[in-house]
């Protein structure tokens, strides 16, 4: 039998590593993997507390994202509404059915239609939350799961997230730390993790940036709770 | 894609009586360099960044029989299949057929370099499926029926005046006389149409930008967020990769992330970077039903354990074709294959032989620049001269050119000699071409002040330099 394309390359890699010593090298990998040692993390990306939050919405705003710090949940509802009137948009919100956003007293707003689920075609707002918000480089974490469907961060229009501001971090591997503590047996890497850093965009006509490509041209954040507190 | 590397001269020669194409390169060559240095002096660490990049790719290159088939098993155990693909013809072959097995009639796809080299989009229309790339460039030069012209910016060389006329042509549905003189008009066009297709699709087919064993993910970075509709919304999709690309961990990955926007577009980061692991889950409520990593090699495992090994370090950043005094002269179609420009010039001899893309390596003025700005300090200049010396070797240059070597070679054996007749020669030259400091012609050397000039030179020969300064240091 002809030899499968797979044994032919992995053949030609392992020829062209014959020099190495195999133990050693198989153990040099293993506990790379296993440890994931954190490589230089910049000064910028170890920021915590209040620091890191004043630095995360600096650089979200630099990338033409839009924040806004409200004080407790109960506020989410008034402060969703307020955004789609201010920027004439349909009183009407795709909401991820994720718990903690279930859970809003969106009621308080009763002009506001709710619906849950992910994306439609035609939905213009959507409402996710995001495991962690990245100060470095004012990047939000999102994962895939039963109450946060991938959709919601790309179909709509305008993206609003809320999240804890106890979850901005300084950098990418603060993230990685808190995506892989809430790891179960069960549920481990999800299907889908995405980077966010400002709303979509696009300089493929004559080298000219522009604002809202194929995703979401307004993204919006929500901080919930008080972001002048020292955290962590 | 088929390769016009040979023609190189004559592409050039047609691209320098461009006048758009010279237009869109003075505006890419004052931009793309700004935009970098910009973000870079805002990251103290990005020199040690740098170091720190090179390290985690030769690291896993020195391992990446290891590290694929941690990728593989990780990718079986969420549920992934994983295909290998010897040369461009197996990549076709086994995407039209998954295409076949999920009874696609449309695919729709991100932007990849590896699909470009594979040539895939002709197979797969040529067994009747209906193609669409949807980054915005892509498309653009789909319609077009052009290759991109640069790896991150495919279709920097039009004006939105071509654009806008191709719009016109292909899109009749529309009325003929809708306004689309501003950029924002064939954007809108464009999403409103390619938003359809997404939602239409059966198959979507991405690139990766990297692939991590830790945990058997693929990962693409874009802005338009094309590449996330792509793989989200289809039932099938599948990657189309390359097997250079694996690094060992998600932290070893955040690193190269941080070298790559920056050094690409002088973003701080890109829009999306997204982590594609498995398909879909039990209880996920949107995301495809099945996920396919098809790993690519065409010539890339030949070049592991050479003196070519380092190219493989490259995450296609482009960052060399950006500061390229040659690229930013005759721009990317010119070099007549997927890959433009310096990475180009060492690439694509590798995957063509040095027959067909010879000249590519040959056109450098060796500045060095693209050697100091690539993330993963891959040594361009030293890769380009050593495909020179395996094409004299091989024979392949005309005897004039052999022979001009070998008066050089001869000379420089002999020191004394050399310094006397450089030092002639350069006051010679000093005198002449004093006033304008440099040449636009050269008796003898037409080949290099046809397309640029040469400098003339000013004061002493290096080796008159070097040897006071040495006199300077030691005594
Ligand atoms: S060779 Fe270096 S600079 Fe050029 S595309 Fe590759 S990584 Fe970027």
């Amino acid at each position: 039998m002809a030899e499968s394309a797979r044994d032919g390359i992995l053949g030609i890699l392992r020829g062209a590593a014959r020099d190495r010593d195999e133990a050693a090298a198989r153990a040099a990998v293993a506990e790379r993997v296993k440890g994931h040692p954190r490589n230089l993390v910049p000064a910028r990306g170890q920021d915590a507390g209040a620091k890191a939050v004043d630095r995360f919405i600096q650089m979200a705003t630099a990338s033409a994202a839009t924040v806004e710090v409200v004080p407790n949940g109960a506020r989410v509802p008034h402060a969703v509404a307020d955004y789609l009137s201010a920027h004439n948009l349909p009183s009407r919100v795709r909401v991820g059915p994720d718990a903690d956003l279930s859970a809003l007293p969106w009621d308080r707003r009763p002009t506001l239609e709710v619906l849950y689920g992910p994306a439609a075609p035609d939905d213009l707002v959507s409402v996710t939350p995001a495991l962690a918000a990245v100060a470095e480089t004012g990047t939000l974490m999102t994962r895939s799961g039963p109450g946060h469907p991938t959709t919601l961060n790309f179909l709509p229009n305008t993206h609003i997230v809320v999240l804890p501001v106890e979850r901005v971090v300084g950098s990418y591997e603060d993230a990685w730390d808190m995506l892989r503590a809430g790891f179960t047996e069960a549920a481990e890497f999800p299907r889908t993790v995405n980077f966010i850093t400002g709303p979509s965009r696009t300089a493929d006509i004559e080298q000219t940036p522009q604002l809202h490509a194929h995703g979401p041209g307004r993204l919006h954040i929500l901080l919930v709770g008080d972001a002048t507190a020292p955290q962590g | 894609m088929k390769s016009t590397a040979h023609a190189f001269p004559e592409n050039v020669s047609a691209a320098l009586r461009d006048p758009q194409l010279n237009k869109a390169l003075a505006k890419f060559k004052a931009g793309f360099p700004q935009r970098r240095a910009t973000a870079v002096a805002a990251l103290p660490e990005f020199e040690a960044l740098r170091d720190e990049g090179k390290r985690i790719k030769d690291h896993a290159l020195a391992h990446l029989d290891l590290y694929l088939e941690m990728f593989e098993a990780n990718v079986v155990a969420r549920g992934g299949h994983v295909h290998w693909a010897r040369t461009a013809a197996e990549a076709r072959e086994i995407v039209l057929k998954l295409c076949r097995d999920a009874g696609a009639r449309m695919v729709t796809k991100g932007k990849s370099m590896v699909s470009e080299e594979v040539g895939l989009n002709t197979a797969l229309e040529a067994a009747g499926l209906e193609v669409v790339e949807t980054d915005l460039g892509e498309y653009i030069l789909q319609i077009r029926k052009e290759a991109p012209s640069h790896i991150i910016a495919p279709a920097l060389h039009l004006s939105k005046e071509q654009v806008a006329d191709d719009f016109r042509r292909i899109h009749t549905h529309l009325p003929h006389d809708r306004q689309l003189t501003e950029p924002a008009d064939i954007l809108t066009e464009a999403r409103v149409l390619l938003r359809d297709k997404f939602l239409q699709a059966d198959v979507g087919i991405t690139g990766a930008n990297f692939l991590i064993a830790e945990t058997g993910s693929t990962v693409i970075v874009t802005n338009e967020g094309n590449g996330d509709l792509t793989q989200t919304l289809p039932k099938t999709h599948i990657v189309l990769t390359s097997i250079e690309k694996v690094v060992p961990t998600l932290e070893d990955v955040s690193t190269l992330l941080r070298l790559l926007a920056r050094s690409a577009t002088g973003q701080e980061f890109s829009t999306y970077t997204t982590f594609s692991t498995g398909p879909r889950r039990p209880g996920d409520l949107d995301g495809p039903e099945a996920f396919h990593v098809v790993l690519v090699d065409n010539g890339r495992s030949a070049l592991l354990g050479t003196e070519m090994q380092e190219v493989l370090r490259c995450i296609r950043c482009g960052a060399c074709m950006n500061h390229c005094p040659v690229y930013h002269a005759v721009g990317g179609h010119a070099y007549g294959w997927v890959y433009p420009g310096p990475i180009g010039a060492v690439v694509d001899p590798a995957i063509l032989g040095i027959k067909e893309a010879g000249h590519l390596p040959n056109a450098s003025t060796f500045c060095g620049k693209c050697e100091s700005v690539c993330p993963v300090r891959i040594p361009l200049p030293k890769l380009m001269r050593h495909w020179r010396e395996k094409e004299f070797e091989a024979n392949l240059q005309p005897a004039w050119m052999r022979q001009g070597l070998k008066t050089w070679a001869w000379f420089a054996k002999r020191p004394a000699l050399y310094g006397a007749g450089a030092r002639v020669a350069m006051a010679a030259l000093g005198l002449a071409g004093r006033r304008r400091g440099r040449f636009g012609m050269l008796p003898l050397a037409g080949g290099w002040t046809s397309q640029r000039d040469f400098p003339a030179p000013q004061g002493r020969t290096f080796q008159d330099l070097y040897a006071s300064r040495k006199g300077r240091t030691h005594g």
